[in-house]
């Protein structure tokens, strides 16, 4: 039996801050960090990035091609 | 343990945004919350899904979006504002492999360019448009849209939209439902995330209907601009769900993608062999050599031919005839027809100029060797151009014999005799043309030869000239021939 | 079937044959008097051939079809007059800095404004000087015959694909209007696959076209590309016919229709026994400058007159050519009126005589 779980990566550096994931995400898991990051916004950051559930709905709320990457994990 | 994206960076868009100055090359140059970034994901998806990335030419408009070519990997181009479906239409006819989409905003769809887009769209050409709707003018600032709501205020309606004044939205979509050939239009919205899914299928049928060649497909988005409308995210969720969802709602406005026929232009023919037989004309019998030069001593200078009458009595077919009967016989030939204010009032009048030598001017106002006139005015109007030892040819059956110095003045009843003995006053100017025969042997004009292939060469120039009314080729070779009767009977 | 190569032809219908001979793909237009026989004979003989044709919804949808017909690798053309070439004017700028190849064919007509459908030359400014906005060129040809509307038409592809820019022919209304027989030239081997067609993939990324340049370094250094092109068609391809001009003192300089009546002009003046010559630039962009400065640095003449159908447009040319070096006189009619050759023999005779004074 091979167990699957998903995790939410987050870059921060492509991170605008527009928070249409905070909003969006089912479990609550992402919110606004408290760094600064190099183009000036505050990125968001997911707090328990292994509760993600796989939906999706951060990736297609989010404005930038690569700041959220959703992967799937499958342990043997 | 192994692990494997399940939603991130699209293949379709570069790995870096190199073409994208300043340093952030990962990022798209859009503001915070904008929907252009998820409406790119989204169509980047769907290229990638139906594999259409190396054929899809993605035109970039005038707007926020007119740096889509930092991030798209395929063909594309920046067009002039406005233009997208126009030039979309001039490389998808062009090159029919590729696969165009048109992105497009308000102002550039709904405004300045909505005569490209709504003509693209009744062409049925086989594109793909998507309308960012976002009701205002991102890229300049926030002003007003075709879109833009009643009461909104904008930089450029500080008051609120005035809809006394400003009209009301566009609703681009419902107009569009009024054409006939358009297969599929859907309005959605990148809101929450049900209505962004329900966008995702919205988009992934538009580039299914581009790669199956299935017509014209719009997909209208409703789309964030939280920074010009001064918003939070989740504010401008809420004006789009509570204020422009009311103006313009969502839904599968049509879809005919299921029962449209795909259109496949047929391959064009290059071949120079085909070419030629396409646009040379065929070389009739009656035709002569291509080394042929008449002999006459004549021709020695240039013919100068004035032709005169009314609208409608074939005075320009006439001049035709005569041109095409010199070009058959290797003359260097003009024909200029009666152009500008002449040719109001119905009065109708060509010049023909033939010669073995390249012709100067191909305007005749004096020194005409040979006139035709059929109607009084037309001589009133020409007779003095003619020379002193010129050759005049009338219909006498319309206007009177003029009282002038020339060299023949030639009376002949051509319409009377179009009409009697024809049975076709159509044909009055072969009439002429056969009169002119006789004239022009008697005159040493056609000497040798050339007086033995005259009338084939008649034939051969009637026969082009009617080549799209075969029925009257026989009235106008009957009406040459009784043309020449009358002036060897007369002259 | 024996097939002939000898026609009679409208100079509007030799310029649609030259398209074809030329390997012409698309043909996108709009139809104007007296340009419409161009539209008309494409709509009748490039479907023959499996080509497009496409009557756009106005001027400005033509040109913007024949830019996206351009950057997808294909030969293609449109034709207009005046005014409908006035709204052209966006696609064109688009056209040079993209620097892509397109034939646009005018018929010019009256203007300003509405004008008339009589010809004129009015429009060398708009297609000699740029026209629209931006710094750029076209190259323009002045065909004055049936049998040069077909050739210059196959030789403006040429060229335009040659130096990846926009090309005019140049007709005005009679040109267009008067029927020609003429000899049509052998169709070109076709064999075009251009390395700026859009989407081609070079070095992992595809075409692209694009005119935005929001670095002042790289649209200054788009501008000084342009225009070392438009310097070296200047050296090396100027383009004219010279008739009479070895011992004149008097040089029509004329083009189009125009330079058919100057060479009347120039025989009868001859047989007068005034030293008349004349000067047709068959490409007014680039202008046969340097054909003008052998006559001007010659010391038998001593003047020379302008011909034209617009209002003194071409006669700066002439004057930045001849470096201001002798007299130009400007003969022309405007209107839509043709200038007859006795009034240019009694002009010209006029100010030859003043000068042989």
């Amino acid at each position: 039996m091979s167990a699957k779980k998903f995790e939410i990566r987050i870059s921060s550096e492509e991170c605008k801050g527009c928070k249409r994931c905070v909003s969006a995400c089912p479990k609550k898991l992402i919110s606004v960090g408290k760094v600064i990051n190099k183009q000036g916004y505050f990125a968001v950051t997911a707090e328990e990035p292994g509760n993600c559930i796989g939906c999706g709905s951060c990736f297609y709320q989010c404005p930038e091609p690569g700041a959220i990457t959703i992967v799937e994990i499958t342990e043997d | 343990m192994s692990e494997k994206v399940k939603f991130g960076r699209s293949p379709v868009f570069f790995e870096t945004f190199n073409r994208k100055p300043g340093v952030a090359k990962k990022n798209m140059h859009y503001c915070p919350g904008c929907g252009h970034g998820i409406l790119h994901k989204l169509i980047a998806e769907a290229i990638d899904f139906h594999g259409i990335q190396k054929d899809t030419m993605f035109i970039a408009p005038v707007g926020c979006a007119v740096f889509s070519y930092y991030y798209f990997n395929c063909g594309s181009i920046s067009v002039p504002h406005g233009r997208a479906p126009a030039v979309g239409t001039g490389i998808a006819r062009s090159q029919p492999d590729s696969y165009v989409i048109s992105y497009q905003g308000d102002g550039d769809l709904g405004a300045i360019g909505f005569n490209e887009f709504i003509q693209a769209a009744n062409r049925g050409e086989k594109i793909t448009v998507f309308f960012v709707n976002n009701s205002n003018y991102g890229m300049t600032g926030g002003q007003m849209a075709p879109t833009t709501l009643p009461g909104q205020v904008t930089t450029t309606s500080p008051y609120g939209r005035k809809v006394e004044t400003d009209g009301f939205p566009m609703k681009i979509s419902e107009i569009v439902n009024a054409l006939e050939a358009p297969v599929y239009i859907e309005r959605v919205a990148l809101t929450t995330t049900a209505n962004i899914q329900k966008a995702k299928k919205a988009v992934f049928k538009g580039i299914k209907n581009l790669k199956e060649r299935k017509g014209f497909s719009l997909i209208e988005v409703l789309s964030p601009c939280p920074i010009n409308l001064k918003m939070n995210a989740e504010e401008i969720n809420k004006f789009i769900e509570e204020k422009m969802m009311k103006q313009f709602p969502l839904g599968c406005i049509r879809d005919n993608s299921e029962t449209a026929v795909p259109y496949i232009a047929p391959p064009v023919i290059r071949d120079a062999e085909k070419v030629r037989e396409t646009l040379f004309p065929r070389r009739l019998s009656e035709g002569v050599a291509a080394d042929f030069r008449n002999e006459s001593p004549i021709f020695d200078q240039e013919l100068r031919v004035k032709l005169g009458g009314f609208g409608g009595q074939g005075i320009l077919s006439l001049g035709k005839m005569f041109a095409d009967m010199a070009r058959l016989r290797n003359f260097n030939v003009t024909w200029m027809p009666s152009y500008g204010p002449e040719q109001r009032g119905g009065s109708a009048n060509c010049s023909v100029i033939l010669s073995r030598n390249r012709i100067p001017s191909p305007m005749i106002s004096r020194d005409c060797d040979l006139m035709i006139s059929m109607t009084q005015t037309a001589f009133d109007k020409f007779g003095h151009e003619l020379k002193k030892d010129g050759i005049l040819i009338y219909d006498s059956s319309t206007m009177k014999k003029p009282d002038i110095e020339a060299g023949v003045i030639f009376g002949i009843d051509a319409l009377q005799i179009a009409d009697k003995k024809v049975g076709n006053n159509k044909v009055a100017n072969s009439v002429l043309l056969g009169a002119l025969a006789v004239i022009l042997e008697k005159k040493g004009y056609l000497v040798g030869k050339d007086v033995a292939d005259y009338d084939k060469v008649f034939e051969e120039a009637i026969r082009e000239c009617f080549s799209k009314k075969p029925q009257v080729i026989d009235a106008n070779i009957a009406a040459y021939e009784e043309g020449k009767k009358a002036a060897l009977e007369n002259l | 079937m024996e097939l002939n190569n000898r026609l009679l032809l409208k100079g509007n219908e030799a310029a649609v044959y030259g398209a074809l001979l030329a390997g012409c793909d698309s043909y996108f237009g709009y139809p104007i008097t007296p340009a419409s026989e161009v539209a008309q004979t494409a709509a009748l003989l490039f479907p023959k051939l499996n080509r497009v044709f496409i009557q756009a919804e106005s001027e400005i949808g033509a040109i913007n079809m024949v830019i996206g017909g351009s950057a997808s690798g294909r030969r293609v053309m449109t034709a207009s007059s005046g005014l409908g070439i006035s709204l052209k004017q966006e696609g064109m700028s688009y056209l040079a800095a993209y620097e892509l190849p397109a034939v646009i064919v005018d018929v010019t007509r009256g203007g300003p404004g509405l004008g008339n459908i009589g010809p004129e030359q009015s429009d060398y400014f708009q297609l000699v000087k740029g026209g629209g906005h931006g710094s750029y060129k076209c190259l323009v040809f002045t065909p004055n015959c049936a049998q040069e509307m077909c050739d210059m038409t196959m030789e403006a592809f040429r060229m335009a694909e040659k130096y990846r820019m926009p090309a005019y022919v140049m007709a005005d209304g009679v040109i267009g209007q008067m029927m020609e027989s003429l000899t049509l030239p052998e169709p070109v081997k076709y064999d075009y696959d251009p390395e700026w067609k859009m989407g081609r993939v070079v070095n992992g990324e595809a075409n692209i076209h694009t005119s935005i340049y929001m670095e002042y370094d790289d649209l200054e250094a788009l501008n000084h590309k342009l225009q070392a092109k438009y310097k070296l068609l200047q050296e090396t391809e100027q383009r004219c016919e010279e008739l009479e001009t070895e011992d004149a003192e008097l040089v029509i300089v004329a083009y189009g229709i125009c330079s058919r009546v100057a060479s009347g002009v120039v025989s009868i003046l001859r047989k007068e026994g005034l030293k008349v010559g004349m000067v047709r630039p068959q490409m007014v962009f680039p202008f046969p400058t340097n054909a003008l400065q052998k006559i001007v640095n010659k010391c038998n003449v001593k003047t020379f007159v302008s011909l034209e159908m617009s209002a003194g447009q071409m006669i700066e040319d002439i004057r930045l050519a001849i470096e201001c070096k002798k007299p130009v006189h400007l003969c022309n009619r405007m209107g839509g009126h043709i200038p007859n050759c006795d009034e240019v023999c009694d002009a010209v005779r006029k100010i030859y005589n003043e000068v042989a004074k």
